[in-house]
């Protein structure tokens, strides 16, 4: 089945926002293989000029909400998740993310085009402070396999 | 920031030396379990496979961190990395075995920007197949 075209242009906000914790940037850095102080040693973050732990820049990941921004639970979409493989990813950091942070994220789904016989979804995201300011801005592609409708 | 690079030091060409990084299934757990994102087919057989897929593959996620921290560890700050982007193009099929999955990663600085800051292309690898493809990042130097 088709993915739906309503929802293009439709964005989706964080219902509460995203608490950077201290003890979740130990675990994604563990997660990850990364033993850098700065992720685990809050002195020796501190020593290089952060208020608290950094987190990995790909941590802003954790903060979308939903399944990577989209409403894979809402049968109108039309999304089958096991028929999604990840396209590409971007995220530019205008601040870095630290534990104690409050992040707001606004996922917007900004394109469904097909491409042979898959549909490719493009996403963006904002990520704010919870005063508005700017810390991240992000782009996604998944591709969902299959589901194009047939030509001719 | 405590960036241990300076800006002046590097040149366009400037490599950032290759280093492997091994992904077992146990890494694949803990990256959901970090993530959040416990989508069947990066741990179980049984899904991967009914998805038509050639094994239980690491997440996209996890091999776009593991190619990021090449750029971290180099810049010797996390806060450094301005912007990262990838695209997917190849699966890394993770067997559960005691090895895994190796990944390989290397770097070259390919632009010098304004204001200290550098682009640097990332190659990363997985049995000789390019896992990720336009794979950059932009750093702040000293």
């Amino acid at each position: 089945m088709s993915l739906n075209q309503d929802f293009v242009g439709r964005s989706f906000v964080s219902p509460v926002p995203f608490q950077v914790g201290r003890e979740h940037i130990r675990q994604f850095a563990r997660a990850i293989g990364d033993d850098n102080p700065l992720y685990h040693d809050v002195e020796a973050a501190k020593a290089a000029g952060y208020s608290d732990l950094v987190a990995p820049p790909t941590f802003l990941v954790n903060a979308i909400p939903g399944a990577l921004g989209l409403p894979t639970d809402d049968p109108a979409l039309g999304l089958d998740y096991a028929l999604v493989v990840h396209g590409e990813q971007r995220f530019t950091l205008r601040r870095p993310v630290v534990a104690g942070g409050e992040l707001i994220t606004t996922s917007t789904l900004t394109g469904i085009r097909a491409v042979g016989r898959n549909e490719v979804l493009v996403t963006t995201y904002r990520y704010d402070t919870s005063s508005g300011e700017e810390v991240a801005v992000g782009a996604c592609t998944l591709v969902s396999r299959g589901t194009a409708p047939p030509r001719g | 920031m405590t960036v241990t690079v300076g800006y002046d030091d590097v040149e366009v060409g400037t490599e950032l030396p290759e280093r492997l990084f091994p992904l077992r299934r146990v890494d694949l757990v803990r990256y959901a379990g970090a993530s959040g994102d416990f989508n069947p087919i990066h741990w179980s057989e049984r899904a991967a496979a009914d998805a038509g897929l050639p094994g239980v593959l690491a997440h996209g996620m996890l091999t776009m961190a593991t190619a990021t921290r090449l750029v971290t560890d180099w810049a010797g700050d996390p806060g450094a990395v301005l912007e990262v982007g990838v695209k997917f193009s190849s699966p890394v099929v993770v067997p559960d075995d005691d090895e895994g999955a190796s990944v390989s990663v290397r770097g070259v600085v390919e632009k010098k920007l304004d204001d200290n800051r550098v682009v640097v292309n990332l190659t990363t690898r997985c049995r000789g197949e390019k896992v990720l493809m336009a794979a950059r990042a932009t750093v702040q130097l000293s």
